[in-house]
């Protein structure tokens, strides 16, 4: 077997481009951006503010998902940590707020890390559990009701804007840099993917598997959390029912989109987040071009089926035939 | 015995909590609340079945929430717009149903793909499906549907055994005797245990992988019919997670989530159990029902901790045994 090529993400920016095309298309004001009250607005700034928080899950997810795991609870977390922050915002200073909501985040990853490493339950299993019990925990924070807040300083992270970029997507870009650096900065992101690949192999080289494999859930959990702060301060309130609401399907599909196997081994982060945007593209392309949101799901299950195609071991090895042949 | 441990535990537990509810409440223990525990669980005893399958054979279907909720907005269409005879929609949506279940086990077989994603895929493409049909909750006004919800057999003691509960027992028993006494259920733990001794052993894994599939569909169809008998109407968000719901059935049954090892009965039992905690909330009425999803978790857990133990636990005696594990 030969060794796979590096992601060149030339697939996926072509995608992209096509789309946004299409979205141009559509509405020919797409590509407008203005500068109003000191923040940018336009369609297109609307795709990465409303893509910020399925990219912040996916930059998680696909380190999980290189671990040859799944993450099936950062909808629940989200959840969670959305409902701590906004009914924390109004009594308490905006760094206790904070760091209650991803103190909190953190322990969900340590609980899922730690069934998965420690016990060594399959990883769907394991997170379903927080994944079921999750909402309920936060419907009992926020006591089933929605929870509203006032407080402008969590507000921010949700409308605020640094030199016209918004919140969100600043916090998504530092978030994106800060894992690269950690993981593709450092032998992290090798050791991730030799686990990922062999995790019997990697453990007999003297890769602390264990550990990193915790490690890795606490981040997902985390970026999960932080994801629940925007989409809390975004609608100034949490929504134990409707927050993150399969967004982990969101976060999954746009790994895949992003070239990483379910099976493992190679990722890229970035990729990941290119695929997030994808998504967005496409349900901000459906809204505009009038069609019902419906659309929406229809369209996701045909991009998933194409991707699975192309991702297929199978039609892989009939296209490499095809190719040796050929020459 | 050993090898029957897991359905009795959570058999003694159903037991066990049945029990602490009728001390609490009196009224708890009366035909009246088991029948309505079967009623208003018909549906989710249905779709459990078939998840088994799945899961004993090494997989998972994620897709079966979505096809209940495909299964009531066609069948409101079908009888209330376009004026089917609902015989003739039950049979159309079950055919459908069968059909998608089938392409998506040909999808896992021969392209290879993990059946979660396959299943994640076919989730959205009948959801979206049903949402495209109609997004507003229709009502059935078909006379049959009145007939099948007034035909009840009066239990002693007050209990009405509704005719959607008989069919979830009929279908919890040939599940059963399909599982563990045809020559399709022997194939269908093949491969949950191993899936390349099985190939060698000449069992044809792809004709049972798309049987699995489509049994599966087909049950989440016919579910789907209950649970449009249940409530009378048709609406594309109904059974949202519900194969949620399932999953935690047939875990909380005894069946293992890496395949291989499972009964009918256990999930029976597991949906019986989800059943008592949500009767229980009603009965109490101060607690909220998110307590259910909370409950629902624990147990989840208490038994996946227990499985994960009893594992290792015949590991290490295998090993201790002389036999080298697997």
């Amino acid at each position: 077997m030969t060794l796979r090529q590096p992601h060149s993400g030339v697939p996926q920016i072509i995608a992209l481009l096509v789309i946004l095309a299409v979205n141009w298309i559509v509405s020919p004001q797409f590509f407008d951006i203005r500068l109003q009250d000191g923040r940018l607005f336009g369609s297109l700034i609307d795709v990465l503010n409303r893509g910020a928080p399925v990219a912040l899950l996916s930059i998680g997810m696909v380190l999980v998902i290189a671990l040859r795991g799944i993450d099936l609870s950062v909808g629940a977390v989200m959840a969670i940590c959305g409902a701590i922050a906004a009914s924390l915002a109004d009594s308490h200073s905006l760094p206790v707020t904070l760091a209650a909501a991803l103190g909190v985040g953190l322990l969900c990853g340590l609980w899922n890390g730690i069934l998965v490493a420690g016990l060594g339950i399959q990883p769907i299993v394991a997170t379903l559990i927080l994944m079921v019990a999750g909402r309920g925990i936060a419907q009992l924070i926020t006591e089933g009701r929605i929870v509203t807040f006032t407080d402008p300083a969590l507000a921010w992270i949700g409308g605020g804007s640094i030199v016209g970029v918004p919140a969100p997507v600043a916090i998504t870009a530092v978030m994106l840099l800060v894992t690269l650096l950690l993981v593709r900065g450092t032998a992290l992101g090798l050791m991730i993917e030799a686990t990922g690949g062999n995790e019997r192999a990697s453990t007999l080289a003297g890769i602390g598997t264990r550990a990193m494999t915790i490690a890795v859930y606490v981040w997902c959990s985390l970026c999960a959390a932080m994801a629940g702060v925007i989409a809390a301060a975004d609608i100034l309130g949490a929504d134990a029912n409707n927050a993150g609401l399969w967004l982990e399907l969101d976060a999954i599909l746009a790994v895949v989109i992003g070239g990483t196997s379910l099976f493992g081994g190679r990722f890229s982060i970035s990729l990941a987040v290119l695929g997030a945007l994808i998504i967005q593209a496409m349900n901000t392309g459906i809204l505009l071009s009038g069609y019902p949101p419906q659309f929406n799901l229809v369209v996701k299950a045909v991009v998933v089926m194409a991707v699975l195609l192309v991702q297929s071991p199978k039609l892989a090895g009939l296209s490499a035939a095809l190719r040796r042949r050929a020459r | 015995m050993r090898r029957h441990l897991p359905v009795l535990v959570t058999t003694a537990v159903f037991v066990a909590m049945f029990v602490a509810c009728s001390l609490q409440y009196p009224n708890f223990a009366s035909t009246r609340v088991v029948a309505n525990l079967l009623t208003d669980n018909a549906f989710l005893g249905i779709v459990a079945v078939g998840m088994t399958f799945v899961i004993i054979s090494g997989g998972i279907d994620l897709s079966v929430g979505s096809v209940i909720g495909f299964t009531t907005v066609f069948l409101a269409i079908a009888i209330e717009h376009l004026g089917w005879p609902p015989a003739v929609a039950f049979v159309v949506v079950l055919v459908l149903a069968a059909l998608f279940g089938a392409g998506m086990g040909a999808v896992i077989h021969y392209l290879e793909m993990p059946p979660f994603i396959v299943t994640l895929a076919g989730m959205f493409l009948a959801r979206g499906a049903s949402f495209l049909m109609s997004t507003e909750s229709i009502a059935i006004n078909a006379p049959l549907y009145a007939e099948i919800s007034s035909t009840v057999i009066r239990l002693p003691g007050g209990g009405r055994l509704t005719l959607i509960a008989i069919l979830m027992l009929v279908v919890v028993l040939a599940g059963a005797v399909l599982l563990h006494a045809t020559r399709f259920g022997a194939n269908v733990y093949a491969p949950g245990g191993s899936r390349a001794s099985t190939e060698m052993m000449g069992v044809r894994v792809g004709p049972a992988t798309i049987r699995i599939y489509l049994l599966s569909s087909l049950l989440a169809g016919l579910s789907g019919i209950v649970f449009s008998l249940y409530t009378s109407s048709g609406y594309s968000l109904s059974a949202v997670g519900v194969e949620l719901d399932a999953i935690a059935a047939v875990v909380i049954g005894g069946t293992l989530l890496t395949g291989g090892y499972g009964t009918v009965f256990g999930t029976f039992i597991g949906v019986l159990i989800q059943g008592l905690i949500q009767t229980y909330i009603s009965f109490d009425g101060s607690l909220s029902s998110w307590w259910a999803k909370i409950a629902t978790g624990l147990l989840l857990f208490a038994f996946i901790a227990f499985q994960q133990l009893s594992v290792g636990l015949s590991r290490r005696g295998r090993r201790m045994a002389g036999v080298t594990a697997p």
